[in-house]
């Protein structure tokens, strides 16, 4: 079938602001975005730079908007958007560097504060360290995580500020704060516990409804507000 | 041009770049250079689980999972090597669980396992529980504990850096140079230890489970200074990639009860492999499957078969082989416990398929998985440059871009994510003690003039051919002559295809003259290195006149352990042609006998 697939376009070195370009192509319903971002680049725009890799929704590369909701463009087919007028937009909230290609930065940066690594410095021992499958279960959810920016790029809140610490850095502190083995949940917990920490969530669940894992993010940050109040974590 | 100096720089942060950057930390300043955000690697798409024989589910030795992986490789693998790699993965595998990785576990919450091709009980040839896993992201799991710990150490990172060459100085490794792809900039990074991590080269092929930047890059940059690459004809095509598409289905659903059907409805495997049957060796099954299809037994005559998980399936033929849980219960899947320890399959097959595997089959094609040949390094993961093992100062591989050789002629499920954590591991070690005790190698006025003539050629090439032309071209006859099954008249023509295709690939037009991301120039390099490496491995396929693992031929139907039980080595000669020499294959304890699964 034909397709109209509008995308926006910015390049620094050439254009004052940003603008759309339209490209008609032939595609079939299983394709992907991102099979037709790349034939537009091949045969249509060399120029049109994005980010790519795994090409299944596991690296978290091609996050972007389209059609006005936040989608991995490699886990986004055409029959599942009901329409042949596709409209490709770099994520909001974080600064657009070139056409769909956003910098990142301050979205890492913010992942990197709530300690997202596990912390235990008592000795361990010559085996593994036991884990219940229902303390495994406790949360499976949040370690789906691929850190693509669905999520806090589709927040009001972090749109509102960038200093919102944003639903992945919670989700990447969830992980650990409800790990058994984990040591350092109470330092977790006092980062988040902050006027840019999780009370800057209105549980909106835009985060929740676009998450390409579908970890149930909302939830997520319900839990860590739970534990900040009730200092309980299981 | 920007200038770094680092003692250690490990170019790629996948399993293999993280582990290395690891602990060449703990003693070395390091930095990580990558061309993706560290979490993107391959590494992290690795579903179904990591070998070791931690004999949790039931009794493993690490003897046995040796004896497997030699047998797997089709006895082309280095026996040391694979020891060494099978003795160390069980304490390995605790080091990632004491890092945090989270393992699914089992009732007494040990790290749960489950069992994958080609790993058997030695005394009953039965399938073994070997594969330690979390979920079917045991890859994703790692990928991201390895880089939590790595922020956690103050690892340095320079992300979204593309190495396009290594420095060599006085026959020892002295830094690369980068281009920093925001910008453009070059960096030159000098550096006493370098270690290659930078993953596969799948991208060679049309059909291929590989990520867009598995482009060989470290191969590429290797070669292009006299490094030899080793059994580069040896790549593995996996049984079960999605139809059309190639993405990943894990050899988990079957090591959970899946089996492959034809178009009769048969479980053809039992012909193929009658006592481990849809968990023989990845090999085997992706040539039952081609002959399968070639016999007309393809779904409804198609080119794909089924890959079938419905708990009625698994329940079927678990109880016609007498399978039981390790507690002696008999084995009866629910489709609960299949979406619970399969839910990336569960996903992948709803997304990409329209298909629900817990409720209708799933349609599956062999495709391009993994890069057995590459760098050949030694098990310490130093680089050897000649048939005599003559270890190059400085340098380093791990990973899918190394040739140990622990994988020989195929590798077996598991042991990649395996030999990312081992050897990654002790390539991190030698290369910090190397560089505590060497000085820098002096780096000339320039070092970037071989890369700058490089890049020239791309951005003032003339000529009006298309990138997605050429590659698609090259990808096809790879796959058509140079894939599954080969002939010396196939292979022939393809060497042709891709010499003609390396000529036409000088005119392509750069359309992105800018600085800022530019992709386009990045993926005309990266091209360049898959035709390169496409090449190389066509003539070293054609030369080899045996069929082992995967190489298969039809014109040499036969394994000649005669003629043939030695590894390829290749260079590329400064005129660009390529020379071809042999080393031997170090055999400990096992001689090799027919391979029968």
């Amino acid at each position: 079938m034909q397709v109209k697939v509008k995308v926006f376009r910015f390049n620094p070195e050439k254009d004052k602001r940003p603008h759309y370009e339209t490209y008609k192509l032939e595609a079939q319903p299983t394709d992907r975005v991102l099979d037709m971002l790349e034939y537009i680049k091949g045969y249509c725009d060399g120029t049109l730079s994005f980010r790519r890799s795994c090409a299944h929704g596991i690296c978290g590369s091609d996050a972007m908007r389209i059609n006005g909701r936040n989608h991995l463009a490699c886990k986004a087919l055409l029959k599942d958007l009901h329409s042949n007028h596709i409209t490709v937009e770099p994520m909001l909230g974080l600064k657009v560097i070139k056409d769909l290609i956003v910098d990142m930065d301050q979205f890492f940066a913010h992942y990197k504060a709530v300690m997202p690594y596990f912390i235990n410095d008592e000795p361990a021992p010559p085996q593994e360290r036991l884990q219940s499958i229902e303390e495994r279960e406790r949360f499976d959810d949040t370690t789906k995580c691929i850190l693509c920016a669905c999520c806090t790029t589709s927040c009001p809140s972090f749109w509102a500020s960038d200093l919102y610490l944003g639903p992945q850095a919670i989700v990447a502190a969830h992980r650990f704060i409800f790990d058994s083995r984990d040591k350092a949940a109470g330092e977790r917990l006092k980062i988040l516990n902050d006027q840019f920490g999780v009370y800057r969530c209105h549980t909106i669940y835009n985060c929740t409804e676009c998450c390409p894992r579908e970890i149930e993010i909302t939830q997520a940050i319900g839990e860590v507000k739970a534990a900040i109040v009730t200092g309980r974590l299981r | 041009m920007k200038k770094h100096q680092f003692e250690v720089i490990v170019i790629g942060a996948g399993g293999a770049g993280l582990m290395a950057a690891l602990y060449a930390s703990k003693t070395a300043n390091t930095a990580v250079i990558s061309k993706l955000y560290p979490t993107r690697s391959h590494t992290g798409t690795a579903q179904g689980g990591v070998g070791a024989a931690l004999g949790n589910e039931e009794e493993d030795h690490w003897e046995w999972h040796t004896f497997d992986s030699v047998k797997g490789s089709d006895y082309l693998g280095d026996q040391d090597a694979i020891e060494f790699m099978c003795y160390e993965a069980v304490q390995a595998v605790y080091e990632l669980e004491h890092y945090g990785l989270p393992f699914s576990r089992t009732a007494e919450g040990k790290i749960a396992q489950r069992p994958f091709g080609g790993h058997t009980n030695n005394v009953t040839g039965k399938p073994v529980h070997r594969a330690c896993y979390a979920a079917d992201r045991t890859g994703h799991m790692i990928l991201q504990t390895l880089y939590q710990q790595c922020l956690k150490n103050n690892v340095n990172f320079f992300d979204e850096f593309q190495v396009v060459d290594l420095l060599v100085v006085n026959g020892a490794a002295a830094g690369v140079v980068a281009i920093e792809l925001s910008t453009s900039e070059l960096h030159v990074f000098h550096a006493k230890s370098v270690i290659l991590a930078t993953g596969g080269h799948g991208r060679v092929w049309d059909i291929t489970s590989n990520a867009y930047a598995y482009t060989g890059d470290g191969i590429a940059v290797a070669m292009r200074h006299g490094i030899p690459m080793e059994d580069m004809e040896f790549f593995q095509f996996h049984p079960t990639g999605i139809y059309k598409l190639g993405i990943l289905i894990t050899e988990g659903v079957r090591g959970e009860g899946g089996v492959l059907i034809n178009g009769k409805g048969e479980r053809f495997m039992e012909r193929y492999a009658p006592r481990v049957k849809d968990l023989a060796s990845r090999d085997v099954i992706s040539r039952a499957m081609f002959l399968e299809i070639k016999a007309g037994n393809g779904i409804n005559g198609q080119n794909y078969l089924y890959l079938d998980v419905r708990p009625e399936t698994v329940n079927k033929y678990a109880a016609l082989d007498g399978r039981k849980r390790p507690d002696g219960t008999p084995y009866l899947m629910t489709g609960e416990e299949i979406i619970a320890k399969l839910p990336d399959i569960v996903d992948f097959a709803r997304t990409y398929l329209g298909v629900d595997p817990v409720m209708q089959p799933m349609p599956v094609q062999p495709t391009a998985h993994y890069t057995m040949g590459g760098i050949p390094t030694n098990k310490y993961g130093e680089v050897v440059i000649d048939e005599n093992n003559t270890v190059m100062p400085g340098l380093y591989a791990a990973g899918e871009v190394a040739c140990v050789s622990v994988h020989g002629a195929n590798r077996l499920g598991t042991n990649s994510l395996l030999d990312l954590i081992v050897f990654g591991k002790h390539s991190g070690l030698r290369a910090a003690e190397f560089a505590n005790g060497a000085e820098f190698q002096p780096l000339s006025a320039d070092p970037t003039e071989f890369t700058q003539a490089q890049f020239d050629l791309i951005r003032n090439a003339q000529g009006n051919e298309k990138i997605l032309e050429i590659s698609s071209k090259m990808k096809s006859v790879m796959m058509d002559c140079v894939g599954m099954f080969r002939t010396g008249e196939g292979m022939e023509s393809a060497l042709e295809t891709v010499r003609e295709l390396r000529e036409r690939y000088k005119h392509i037009p750069l359309h992105d003259q800018g600085k800022v991301f530019n992709t386009e120039m990045i993926n005309i390099w990266e091209l360049g290195n898959l035709l390169e490496i496409a090449e190389l491995v066509t003539v070293c396929a054609l030369a080899r006149t045996e069929s082992r693992g995967a190489h298969a031929r039809d014109d040499y139907p036969k394994r000649d352990d005669v003629n043939w039980l030695k590894h390829t080595l290749s260079w590329i000669k400064e005129d660009g042609a390529i020379e071809l020499r042999y080393k031997p294959v170090v055999i400990t304890k096992y001689q090799p006998k027919e391979r029968v699964y």
